[in-house]
């Protein structure tokens, strides 16, 4: 398959979550928004290593050029799995003590 | 014996030491301390200035270099000593008096608070160290430090009762006075630096330095620091603060407005004889302020009827006589004059001191009368102080005014002939003032006739000794006419002082028709004072007395045309500019920043949702920025 199909994918992803991010009000969605925007750079980079790695291929059978884009993902993933047991974490305190997930109503700093 | 050269720096030094103790430690020291570290730092300083003139007058005279006060660039200012003939003279006239001052104010002060009496004498040991840097500095600005510090003395020591409003206010006067002299001194410092290079006065003095200077250069140089004279030494149009700072204590009048501050100017011009020379614009404006200085001060005298007035105006004009003397070239007369001045000068000011002290802070001669019966020493040495100043020979002042006299007479008869009449109507109000003063009969109050005495020994033993000198001061510069090679003075100040005029246009019969004429309507004018005011009675002043009695409404005039309306200047700044425009700005800036702030704080919505708006928007800015726009 063409790489553009796969950047146009991710690019969609990541519009999709940053309009998630900017017009949801529900922490909880504004959470997957997070999640779908470093789901799409993910798949971004999957995609390119793959390419390079079969490019690199060609030339040498046992090369490991364009894995490191793979690696990466992994990395992306223990990060975004750390950072969402502390976000679920802050949304259930939030609920606690508000008895919602509404982001708006925590504008408490401005006063 | 060269070594004394080497030390020379604690002649200012010991006054300064006084000057620390005395202020720092005023409150602990018994009155006897401090009069003893007062009197003793001058005396030390004395000695030395003794054995430093001794020293010149074999012919060592040197600059003694410390160190470099400023170095910027190509300009150096060093802080470096002149001893030199015209320096040493002047140690001798400052230490000598200021020593016998000093011996006197420990007996007049002595009513004074432990604590004021430290302050009197720290002031009075700081204007002696003033003074002699002034006179000891190798250079303009050495000068100037020490030109400053006698100007902050005087104001210090006018103001010393400074409970009373009105001896503030005559303090402040002789200190905004001399400011302005002083400003004009500044400019003139500039101005040699700007276009000599240098301060120095060797370097500015030599041929060689002053042939580059242009003309109108050396006029405007000479002009200004004839301005700063003005201010410093009570000329025309700045005389007015001299009169008023009378309101110090009696002893600082002598020692500072009469003995040595005041003839500050005189030795400035007379150091840079070199360059006045040189310009005859500035001589003859010198020799006419001089000379109307002397004719209006010796006007007002005649009818001041406070004794220390009298003796301020006798001052004004006599230190007009000197700037005459200058204005004709003949340095060494006014040098000569200073130093006779200083003599009789301070003389009577400490027996005008002596007077007050008897009559218990009296100043009004019309008050007095027939002291001379109570109070003998004081009378005898008044009386010689007078005889000196009149000019009678063979006392001092007639050497000296002879001299100036001379001088005139061979610049420009008219000059001569208006000095003549100054003389003698100096010697009038002198007399005046002796007579109604000591003669006569008391026209005090009872109390006061009760408690007449003759002032303790501290005090008149200075009176005495001054009037010795007042005697034979004039010895050391008897003119040639008289005693072939009499005058050594002039001849031991040869070295520093190039006479303009040497006095030998003018052939030795004229000159002794001159001495005679002088001496002759003098002792006139003094048998007419004596039939006048032998028997004094009060009257009201009439006419014209009245205007000389108000001093020629000067400081009314200068009330009205400069006070006045700087005040009301003054006054607009206060009620327009301060309010409307400086404050207006203040707190337009203050409300400026006020209300942007309040519009920039609507950025703040609190709105997460805002937040991640705006830093979306600007990243997609920095995007376009980086992709669109940057090649």
């Amino acid at each position: 398959m063409p790489i553009n199909y796969y950047i146009f994918l991710s690019l969609a992803l990541f519009a999709i979550g940053i309009v998630g991010v900017l017009t949801r009000r529900n922490a909880i969605i504004i959470f997957m928004c997070i999640e779908l925007m470093l789901n799409a750079v993910n798949l971004l980079l999957v995609a390119f290593s793959k390419m390079h790695h079969l490019k690199a291929l060609a030339d040498n059978a046992a090369t490991t050029v364009g894995t490191d884009g793979q690696l990466f993902v992994f990395f992306i993933m223990v990060v975004a799995a750390a950072e969402v047991s502390v976000g679920l974490a802050i949304i259930v305190m939030m609920y606690r003590n508000i008895h919602s997930v509404d982001v708006n109503f925590l504008n408490r700093l401005k006063h | 014996m060269q070594n004394v050269l080497q030390i020379v720096y604690l002649i200012p030094l010991l006054p300064l030491i006084g000057f620390l103790i005395n202020g720092l430690a005023r409150k602990q020291l018994s009155k006897p301390m401090v009069s003893l570290i007062g009197c003793g730092t001058i005396l030390a300083s004395f000695v030395l200035s003794v054995w430093v003139f001794l020293q010149v007058k074999g012919g060592n005279a040197h600059v003694a270099h410390y160190f470099d006060f400023i170095s910027v660039g190509k300009l150096v200012i060093p802080f470096s000593f002149q001893v030199d003939q015209l320096s040493s003279l002047f140690l001798l006239i400052i230490t000598g008096v200021g020593f016998l001052i000093h011996v006197y104010s420990t007996s007049y002060m002595q009513e004074e608070k432990s604590e004021h009496f430290g302050r009197y004498f720290a002031y009075l040991n700081l204007f002696v160290f003033s003074m002699l840097l002034l006179v000891m500095g190798a250079n303009f600005v050495v000068m100037f430090i020490g030109w400053e510090g006698v100007g902050l003395c005087s104001y210090l020591l006018i103001g010393y009762w400074f409970k009373k409003p009105e001896y503030t206010k005559a303090a402040n006067k002789a200190f905004i006075m001399n400011r302005i002299g002083d400003l004009a001194f500044l400019i003139a410092i500039f101005w040699l630096i700007a276009k000599v290079g240098t301060v120095s006065y060797n370097e500015i003095f030599s041929a060689a330095n002053i042939a580059k200077l242009k003309t109108s250069d050396i006029t405007i140089i000479t002009l200004l620091l004839f301005v700063g004279a003005t201010g410093k030494s009570a000329q025309i149009p700045l005389y007015t603060w001299l009169p008023d700072a009378m309101a110090g204590p009696t002893p600082v009048s002598a020692l500072i407005h009469a003995a040595t501050m005041v003839t500050a100017g005189i030795y400035m011009i007379a150091r840079s004889n070199a360059l006045y020379s040189l310009a005859p614009v500035t001589m003859d404006i010198v020799a006419y302020i001089g000379l109307a200085t002397a004719l209006l001060a010796a006007t007002i005298a005649l009818k001041q009827n406070d004794i220390k007035k009298v003796l301020a105006y006798s001052t004004v004009s006599q230190l007009g006589f000197m700037f005459l003397a200058l204005g004709c070239g003949a340095y060494t007369a006014a040098v000569f004059h200073v130093m006779t001045h200083a003599f009789f000068k301070a003389l009577m000011f400490l027996g005008s001191g002596s007077v007050i002290h008897a009559m218990g802070g009296e100043q009004d001669i019309r008050n007095m009368g027939g002291l001379s019966r109570k109070l003998r020493i004081t009378f005898i040495t008044f009386l010689i102080g007078c005889i000196a100043i009149a000019g009678i020979p063979p006392f001092s002042g007639f050497f000296s005014k002879d001299a100036i006299l001379l001088s005139a007479f061979e610049k420009n008869p008219v000059l001569y002939g208006i000095a003549l009449f100054t003389a003698l109507i100096t010697a009038f109000y002198m007399f005046r003032l002796l007579f109604i003063t000591f003669t006569g009969k008391f026209r005090g109050t009872h109390e006061q006739e009760h408690h007449l005495h003759e002032s303790p020994a501290p005090m008149t033993i200075p009176l005495v000794i001054l009037a010795i000198l007042s005697i034979i001061g004039g010895f050391v510069g008897i003119p040639d006419v008289l005693m072939h090679g009499g005058d050594r003075l002039g001849e031991f100040l040869s070295p520093v002082i190039t006479n303009h005029s040497e006095g030998h246009g003018v052939s030795h019969s004229t000159e002794y028709i001159l001495m005679i004429l002088s001496t002759g309507l003098v002792l006139v004018a003094i048998i007419f004072a004596w039939f006048k005011f032998k028997n004094y009675q009060r009257t009201e002043e009439k006419g014209f007395g009245k205007v000389l009695e108000n001093k020629w409404y000067v400081d009314e005039l200068y009330d009205r045309i400069i006070v006045h309306p700087l005040n009301k200047v003054g006054e607009f700044m206060n009620s327009f500019i301060e309010t409307k425009v400086i404050d207006g700005l203040v707190n337009g800036v203050g409300r400026l920043v006020n209300y942007s702030s309040r519009q920039l704080r609507l950025l703040q919505s609190g709105q997460v949702g805002n937040y991640v708006l705006l830093m979306v928007v600007s990243m997609v800015l920095i995007f376009a920025i980086q992709f669109f726009l940057r090649k």
